[in-house]
């Protein structure tokens, strides 16, 4: 090529890029699908309907860790402690208050989960010089442990034994015990929590993320505060795990220090990579996938007994050699990452 | 009064003195062209001038206010950007999103979390591409575009927030001959929006374009 016409040819050969098959939608469609027919199909056997609400409640926790590492480049072994301490609280103002109407202490829970959030993220991130990612993931390490250990030494919140028997969540005069109307309940959370935040990260703010995750130095010399923005998303996220721990009370109708501790907030972490962090489909059925193996297995004992060292090895695999996760292989990183302009429908 | 004025800055790596006291003083409206050999600090200066650091001793004053602790993001917010020496567009990102992005940051949070802007952005980042030959290729990846034309992305994201001083650190670094005159005239129209301080290796291309010459050595 004649390197005088090389940039008009360059332009001309310039492919518009092809719209690639999207491959999201239709993954996030099926989920719903499976999970409003899922108490229709398995009425009648109430111990699998548990299990589903489990891992709907759960799969809010690894929602949350998602915000955090795969859209902010925040690692947090912390998510645990705005999950637990929503959990308590919901559980004492059900035994002092004796209240536990849903329209009350979920958006309690909730606030009580962002307000914790913001407090330790504020005193973690807008320092004056901006902490390396290994200094975050202690700070939050050290929070959930000191939480976790505050708790399981503290009288009036049942020290060591935790909370139990936590008075029913109510609407009115209606009480939700397990079963389809705890589910409903739970699935409800989950869809809006996951139009929420698919609405943030395909926002303009999700693009100032996207780019912070390619180069969080660069973004500074173009104006943006980055720490701010990982602080908001961390508080945000903090409000979905104070949600998500609420419900689990309700539901187990017990909570305890490990629900508040590093155990997890590792958990939490194991189930958005094995999905693949940075799509927020990813946490759901990392959490389905890791649940329903533990349910299925665990009535072999002989597997039951390996299953933390099986879970391990997986694990290895999956972050050695998929670090994109489950759905890295079917999700390009193309769609994964999207796009934010009108000129295509973002996301 | 000058729009930059950068005065005994000097800068230490450990022992090594990449900066000796270096004065520079930047007018509204001109083109100010830096050059020197190799590692005698022009790299160094403009990352002063941007805060990437800071300078050891010395002071740096933008558009009558003394810079020369503020953080990065407080210095682009009064008008100054950078384009670094390393092309550092966001490869993952399309080329459209990648100005979108430069050109958003005028907003305030409020408005990105509500996408209030993202309509009105729109013929600003058509226009800005267009301006860099780059609007055929708004779709692509900004990693798949060639290494000239991630030089002509990166001074298009530059220059989008409306600057009052743009740093160019060798920005024709890896091009053609034929593509280096091309910047050229992509480069003379800014005359009339911002001054400029720009590295180059390149005598001739000086001539064109610069109304003052700084030697560093
Ligand atoms: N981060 C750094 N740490 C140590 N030495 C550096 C660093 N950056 C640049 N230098 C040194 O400072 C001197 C000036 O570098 P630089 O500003 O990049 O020069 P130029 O851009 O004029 O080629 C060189 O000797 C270089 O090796
Ligand atoms: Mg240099």
């Amino acid at each position: 090529m004649d390197a005088a016409a090389r940039p008009s040819t360059l332009r001309k050969a310039g492919l518009p890029a092809k719209r690639p098959l999207r491959v999201l939608p239709v993954i996030e469609l099926a989920v719903l699908v499976v999970l409003v027919a899922a108490p229709v199909v398995l009425s009648g056997r109430a111990e699998l309907i548990t299990l589903m609400t489990n891992v709907i409640i759960l799969s809010l926790l690894a929602i949350s860790f998602d915000l955090c590492w795969g859209f902010s480049g925040i690692m947090s072994f912390g998510q645990a402690l705005f999950f637990g301490v929503a959990g308590y609280v919901v559980a004492l103002v059900g035994r002092d208050l004796d209240f536990s109407q849903l329209w009350g202490t979920l958006p309690l829970a909730m606030l009580v989960g962002g307000l914790l959030a913001a407090a330790l993220v504020a005193f973690l991130l807008l320092g004056r010089k901006a902490p390396s990612s290994i200094f975050v993931a202690f700070g939050t390490l050290t929070g959930a442990y000191a939480a976790e250990r505050l708790v399981a030494g503290w009288q009036y919140v049942g020290a060591g034994n935790g909370l139990s028997a936590i008075k029913l969540m109510g609407f009115g005069s209606f009480e939700f015990v397990e079963r389809v109307e705890f589910y409903s309940v739970v699935l409800t959370a989950l869809v809006l929590v996951y139009a929420a935040s698919r609405w943030l990260v395909r926002s303009q703010l999700g693009l100032v993320l996207a780019g912070m995750r390619q180069n969080e130095e660069r973004l500074a010399f173009f104006g943006y505060r980055v720490q701010v923005f990982k602080a908001l998303v961390f508080s945000f996220a903090g409000v979905i795990a104070g949600l998500s721990g609420a419900l689990y009370s309700y539901h187990q109708g017990f909570t305890g220090p490990s629900n508040l501790g590093p155990g997890l907030s590792t958990t939490a972490v194991i189930y958005c990579l094995f999905g693949g962090s940075g799509t927020l489909i990813d946490p759901v059925l990392g959490t389905a996938a890791i649940e329903l193996l533990n349910y299925v297995l665990a009535d072999t004992d002989a597997i039951r007994q390996f299953w933390p060292v099986i879970l391990g090895v997986v694990l290895l695999v999956v972050v050695m050699f998929q670090p994109t996760g489950l759905l890295g292989l079917v999700v390009s990183a193309r769609e994964r990452i999207g796009s934010f302009g009108v000129r295509r429908r973002p996301g | 009064m000058a729009l930059l004025e950068v005065s005994g800055a000097t800068k230490l790596y450990g022992q090594l003195r990449a900066l000796d006291g270096v004065d520079l003083s930047v007018e509204v409206g001109t083109f100010h062209g830096l050059i020197g050999p190799n590692g005698s600090g022009k790299s160094t200066l403009l990352k002063s001038i941007a805060g990437a650091h800071f300078p050891t001793t010395g002071a740096i004053r933008f558009d009558g206010a003394d810079i020369t602790q503020l953080p990065p993001y407080q210095r682009a917010r009064s008008g100054l950007s950078l384009k670094f020496q390393i092309t550092a567009v966001l490869a993952e990102l399309s080329v459209y999103d990648n100005v979108l992005l430069a050109l958003q940051s005028l907003e305030g949070n409020w408005s990105l979390l509500f996408s209030r802007s993202r309509k009105r952005l729109d013929a600003d980042v058509m226009h800005a591409l267009e301006r860099f030959r780059l609007a055929d290729r708004a779709d692509n990846l900004a990693g798949e575009l060639s290494h000239g034309e991630q030089q002509w992305l990166e001074i298009a994201m530059a220059l989008a927030p409306r600057p009052k001083l743009l740093l160019l650190d060798e920005p024709t670094g890896g091009m053609s001959p034929e593509e280096r005159r091309v910047t050229g005239e992509l480069l003379a129209p800014i005359r009339s929006e911002c001054a400029l301080v720009i590295v180059e290796h390149d005598l001739d291309f000086f001539k064109n374009i610069c109304d003052r010459l700084t030697v560093l050595d």
